[in-house]
C-alpha cells in the first residue's frame, strides 16, 4: 500500500513524532511505499539541523534524517509553519538576509499543495500529533 | 505553490473542531482546506465541535496579538468554499443558535455529517 505520513508535533514534547517515526520505519520493514512525510506546524523541528542530542539520547531529527536518506523519501516542510519556527533552508535564509540556515538536506520547503497532493496520491494518510 | 496535483477532482472533508484561539489547530485546517481549493478539489468544510466557536460574531484577535480567524471565514466562499456545515449538536451543546453566526452555514445532524463523511474521499479532522 501506499502511505503518507503528517507531523503535527514537534520532538520530545509528546511522543507523537516519535511514533510517527517507528511507525513509518515499519511500513517500509513491511514492504509498503511511503509517497511523502509532512511536517506541517510544529512537526517542522523534526527537520532541524541545529539540535544537539543528550548523551544518552537519541537524536529524532538525525533518525529521521537517516530514514529519508537511506529510503530516498520525499519529505516536505510546510513553507508557512517552518519560516515562523526557524527552519530555514540556505536559500530563505539568504532571502531574508538571516545568518545561519537550520534545515538538515533531508528535507525541502514547499506549500500546502504537497499535502493535498500526498492525500491524492497515497492509500492512506496517517497523521500523527 | 507547486502546482503538481492531478486531476480528477476529490471530495475533501475538513472537520475543524478547534476554538479559533489558543492552538493553531483552527488556522491549520483553514489553510489547507484553501489550498485544496487551489488545487481545484472539491471541498466541504464542517464546523463541529469547540470549532463552532470559531464563527462567532464579533471577534477581535487584535487584543490579544492574534489574527482574527472569524475574518479569514468570511472569504471562504471567495476562495470557492460554498458548502459550509456547522454540527447542530455542538451549536445547542454550547447554547448557540445560528443568529450568533458571523457566516451563512447550514446546519447538519450528527447522521448527516456521517453520511457526508461517508461519501468524500478523505476526511481531514483537525
Amino acid at each position: 500500500m501506499i502511505f503518507s505520513i503528517v507531523i503535527y508535533s514537534a520532538p520530545f514534547t509528546t511522543q507523537s513524532a516519535s511514533t510517527a517515526l517507528r511507525f513509518s520505519e515499519t511500513l517500509i520493514a513491511e514492504g509498503h511505499k511511503i509517497y511523502r512525510l509532512f511536517f506541517y506546524s510544529d512537526g517542522v523541528h523534526n527537520a532541524s539541523s541545529l539540535t544537539i542530542a543528550p548523551q544518552d539520547e537519541k537524536s529524532l531529527q538525525a533518525e529521521w534524517d537517516a530514514l529519508i536518506k537511506v529510503n530516498k523519501l520525499d519529505s516536505v516542510v510546510c513553507v508557512s509553519s517552518a519560516l515562523k519556527r526557524g527552519v530555514l533552508n540556505n536559500e530563505e535564509a539568504e532571502r531574508h538576509g538571516l545568518a545561519g540556515h537550520s534545515l538538515r538536506d533531508s528535507s525541502e520547503i514547499s506549500g500546502l499543495g504537497q499535502f493535498i497532493d500526498a492525500y491524492i496520491h497515497s492509500d492512506r494518510v496517517i497523521s500523527f500529533g | 505553490m507547486d502546482k503538481t496535483v492531478t486531476k480528477p477532482k476529490k471530495m475533501f472533508t475538513f472537520i475543524s473542531r478547534q476554538a479559533p484561539y489558543g492552538k493553531d489547530r483552527a488556522q491549520l485546517c483553514l489553510d489547507a482546506a484553501l489550498a485544496a481549493t487551489v488545487f481545484e478539489q472539491k471541498v466541504n468544510y464542517v464546523f463541529s465541535d469547540d470549532g463552532v466557536y470559531q464563527l462567532l460574531k464579533h471577534q477581535n484577535g487584535g487584543i490579544i496579538g492574534s489574527k482574527t480567524l472569524g475574518n479569514a471565514l468570511e472569504a471562504l466562499d471567495l476562495y470557492g468554499i460554498e458548502e459550509v456545515f456547522v454540527n447542530e449538536a455542538s451549536l445547542r451543546q454550547r447554547n448557540l443558535n445560528p443568529r450568533h453566526l458571523l457566516i451563512k452555514t447550514t446546519p447538519v445532524t450528527n447522521t448527516q455529517l456521517a453520511n457526508l463523511i461517508l461519501k468524500s474521499d478523505f476526511v481531514i479532522n483537525l
